[in-house]
């Protein structure tokens, strides 16, 4: 009997032995190509292909990026990984323009603002409809944006945060005038109103798909962009087809979109040259040379709209005191960093937003590295020489991507005028909720913009009213405050402008960062892979894409 | 016996109970709020205060853990905090996935692993005695991740014979009913994709399967000289046995306890430990969504994934106590 068990199982396990090698030996043809004959439950029935560039290439792109979405329903998620998928399942009123923030025409086709600036008026698109059939009009507009307005703060929060000051709803009212022109009525003038609208939260959902839906709109969106939403396998992939009836003729020009999520970056390169993903976002500058030298990849550049700083906790000594934040300026060689970290794939930043976004004063230049400087202004402070912690970020960003040896060429720069530091670290959230509590003393930081405008850079990080929110280093200056509130309303872009750049040298001169660095963020594709055109928001339209 | 298995089983009450309270404490212990993570950088003092209401963070923690405890007692392991989706229907591919992955890995693990503790045994003080366990000693302190990355470098990229990570060919996907994908190709009678869902099995199998591999061939040979030295298989020997049948029949199954023992330890390490070799083959597994859910201070998913793995952990273990009366008949639970 006992013998019969050892023997059963000796058995067993030469069987499992045998398929595994078997599966070893077995070749690739009969499995990497598409098998519809046998399998009627399966998803992938793609009926709806036409072959639009005449080559035989399938037109499927795998995407490849390093974390899952957490919803599809773009109005109430804040994650930039399921902006990514949702910009192609959903449209907005207008669009930016293919890779920078300008405002373009989108599912609405012209548009007039009044001369206060109260009363914007579209007109819509016409013959759009949904990926469910429902027609998209003035209606679902107003719909949508009711759904944003009545929804509570926490589950809606871009429309809350874009669309609300002082508690009081930007957007007063929205009516129809005639099935395909809306009308929108303001409370308050709102400089940067257009390029909100264009922010990919506000993308607009079938009416009867999220009346039926409720909770779990984010699990089957419908909205009416080039591709609809197939299937989600969680923290795996996310597949997305060609919308057969889209309005825009000709396209898209992918017949399946699939997001693959690949968390390790090592990984993801290694998955692009082997050949099993078409497109890799979140590739290490150290890596750029790997891709370039491949003659079967291509590296992409993402236009830059970041921003990496060193934050000073204005409200902890030594850096309570300007004339030593202004040192600090002085003591990091910022041009080091950038060629040593950012493999030279970055700008060295002057002030706290990039040079593409309208209103920067390009007559401020960075600080420049100047140790005798930095130690005769720690001389005129009065600086004690007591130890400050440094704080370096653990995770690696686009405008930070090795936190770790930054922060030891910052401590060997901050030694060399006279600071010790010492080199402290935390976990993502306890980093974050650390600093805003205001307990560090220097710590590394950065932000990617929203919508290109100036106020998402410099009221958003360093007015006094986000001090506990975004503005980590404390700063606050009444002067800076006032400009930037005036700056919100002004519709005049040059007024607007000089509003910021007034700001800016303000901020220069009390120095509450150091600015270090705009990066350039890589992505690459294999040499196949046409017209992909990466957006400065990391929300990437794949609407002209094809595969050669 | 069933008697035996229903004591054990209560016992486990307390030691849940007990895991859920320490979890509870510690999660909430490290900094950082929930409420914070799920909205943003970006986010207002309004909007987080009114998260936290929602998500009845504001309550005091007794409150809080009591809550989650009727919630377990009816069924209910709670919503997660970042997709506000049930955990209960969320986490089942999770595991399915971390299950396929982590049997796969230990059937390797046991064939080499034993067999190469046996040979090592029979034939002590040889070149293959001393090659199996320098390897044996590599492989313990291999780190994952780079063996992980070197396998892909050259079973992927170099040679092209496998895939270099994921569960299946996301151009053909595999459509789930039970999540284990293996059974699902079979079910749908695709016996192509059967052998993709293999292929992707194997890189991480081979990492994943490193370490257990090792400590089962260590043990192995260790108990099995210690067996080989005893009477029985001195007379075995004596009565003309084949060596062979003497090693693999008498020797063999009284060195199988301590194996046992540590097969069923690694197989609950493998459930819950998984989380390097999950990260580099982009593995959709529960340690993965467990160390994720502890970057989004998803409070729930901590506490329900650990309490899952954990019950497995201690099933496991349960298991492998049973499985010791049926190698060793004079082993009896009463």
């Amino acid at each position: 009997m006992k013998k019969g068990k050892v023997y059963s199982l000796s058995l067993v396990m030469l069987l499992m032995m045998a398929l595994f090698l078997a599966a070893c030996g077995a070749d690739d043809g009969d499995t990497s190509t598409a098998d519809p004959s046998t399998d009627s439950s399966a998803t992938n029935t793609e009926s709806d292909t036409t072959d639009n560039s005449s080559s035989s290439t399938p037109q499927v792109l795998v995407f490849g990026r390093g974390a899952d979405s957490v919803s599809l329903d773009p109005g109430t998620v804040t994650d930039g990984e399921s902006f990514k998928v949702t910009q192609n399942l959903f449209e907005t009123l207008l669009n930016f323009g293919e890779q920078d923030t300008t405002i373009n025409p989108g599912l609405a086709k012209e548009w007039e603002v009044s001369e206060d600036g109260l009363t914007y008026t579209f007109q819509l698109q016409e013959g759009v409809t949904f990926h469910d059939g429902t027609d998209f009009n003035a209606e679902a507009v107003i719909k949508n944006v009711n759904r944003w307005k009545g929804g509570k703060e926490e589950d809606f929060y871009y429309f809350n945060s874009m669309f609300k000051a002082e508690g009081e709803d930007i957007i007063k009212d929205v009516t129809a005038e005639g099935d395909h022109t809306v009308v929108f009525t303001l409370s308050r003038p709102q400089a940067p109103f257009l390029k909100n609208l264009a922010m990919s939260p506000f993308g607009i959902a079938s009416p009867t798909a999220f009346e039926a839906a409720g909770d779990s709109f984010g699990d089957q969106p419908v909205g009416t962009g080039p591709f609809k939403f197939v299937d989600w396998k969680r923290n795996d992939s996310i597949t997305i087809e060609k919308f057969a009836e889209y309005w825009q003729e000709g396209l898209p020009k992918l017949d399946k979109v699939i997001f693959r999520s690949i968390p390790d970056n090592s990984a993801r390169l290694n998955e692009l040259m082997a050949g099993s993903i078409d497109l890799a976002d979140g590739i290490n500058p150290s890596d750029g040379k790997t891709v370039e030298g491949n003659s079967e990849l291509q590296l992409i550049e993402r236009p830059s709209m970041n921003i990496g700083y060193l934050g000073l906790t204005n409200t902890r000594a030594p850096f309570d005191n300007k004339l030593v934040r202004q040192a600090v300026n002085y003591a990091i060689d910022k041009q080091a960093i950038v060629d040593a970290f950012f493999e030279g794939r970055a700008e060295v930043a002057a002030n706290p937003m990039p040079s593409s976004i309208s209103g920067y004063n390009d007559a401020i230049s960075p600080y420049p590295y100047d140790p005798e400087k930095a130690k005769a202004l720690l001389a005129e402070a009065g600086y004690d020489g007591k130890e400050i912690e440094l704080w370096a970020m653990p995770v690696p960003r686009p405008y930070m991507p090795d936190g770790a040896k930054v922060a030891e060429v910052i401590q060997k720069n901050l030694e060399d005028v006279g600071i010790p530091s010492k080199i402290v670290t935390f976990e993502w959230a306890t980093y974050l909720e650390k600093a805003k509590n205001g307990e560090a003393d220097a710590f590394m930081l950065g932000w990617t913009g929203d919508n290109g405008d100036a106020d998402n850079f410099i009221y958003t990080l360093l007015d006094k009213d986000n001090i506990g929110s975004n503005n980590y280093a404390y700063y606050s200056n009444d002067e800076v405050h006032e400009l930037l509130i005036k700056a919100q309303s002004e519709t005049d872009e040059n007024v607007r402008n000089d509003l910021y750049k007034k700001a800016q040298e303000i901020i220069h001169e009390d120095a509450p960062w150091v600015p270090l660095a705009h990066s350039t963020p890589l992505l690459a594709a294999k040499a196949g892979v046409q017209d992909f055109k990466p957006h400065p928001t990391g929300s990437d339209k794949l609407t002209n894409v094809s595969m050669k | 016996m069933l008697h035996y298995i229903g004591k054990r089983l209560l016992h486990l009450i307390p030691v849940l109970l007990g895991m859920t309270f320490l979890v509870f404490l510690i999660i909430r212990a490290i900094p950082g709020d929930p409420a914070q993570v799920i909205l943003g950088q970006q986010a207002t003092a309004d909007a987080i205060a009114a998260l936290r209401l929602k998500l009845g963070l504001d309550n005091p923690w007794y409150v809080q853990y009591f809550d989650y405890l009727k919630g377990i007692f009816t069924g209910n392991l709670g919503d997660s905090l970042r997709t506000r989706q049930p955990i209960a229907s969320e986490i089942w591919p999770y595991l399915a996935a971390t299950f396929e992955l982590a049997l796969f890995a230990m059937i390797i693990a046991v064939i080499i692993g034993v067999n190469a503790g046996i040979i090592s045994a029979w034939f002590q003080n040889s070149w293959f005695d001393y090659m199996a366990m320098i390897i044996a000693l590599i492989g313990v302190s291999m780190p994952i991740f780079w063996l992980g990355l070197m396998e892909q470098w050259a079973f992927s990229i170099q040679l092209g014979w496998l895939p270099t990570s994921g569960r299946e060919e996301v151009r053909d996907p595999v459509t789930a009913i039970t999540h284990f994908y293996l059974i699902d190709t079979l079910l749908h009678g695709r016996f192509d994709q059967f052998v993709d869902v293999i292929k992707h099995l194997i890189l991480p199998g081979i990492a994943l399967a490193t370490i257990p591999t090792a400590i089962i061939a260590r043990m192995t040979r260790a108990s099995m000289l210690e067996v080989m030295r005893s009477d029985f298989v001195r007379t075995a020997r004596a009565k003309g046995q084949k060596m062979f049948v003497v090693v693999y029949k008498h020797a063999l199954k009284n060195a199988l306890i301590p194996v046992l023992t540590v097969v069923g330890l690694q197989t609950g390490m493998l459930l819950g430990g998984a989380i390097l070799t999950e990260t580099i083959f982009s593995w959709p597994g529960i340690g993965r969504y467990i160390y994720e859910a502890i970057g989004f201070r998803d409070y729930p998913v901590i506490q329900s994934g650990i309490l899952i793995v954990a019950f497995l952990f201690v099933m496991i273990n349960l298991i492998v106590d049973i499985l010791y009366t049926v190698i060793d008949s004079r082993i009896k639970y009463n």
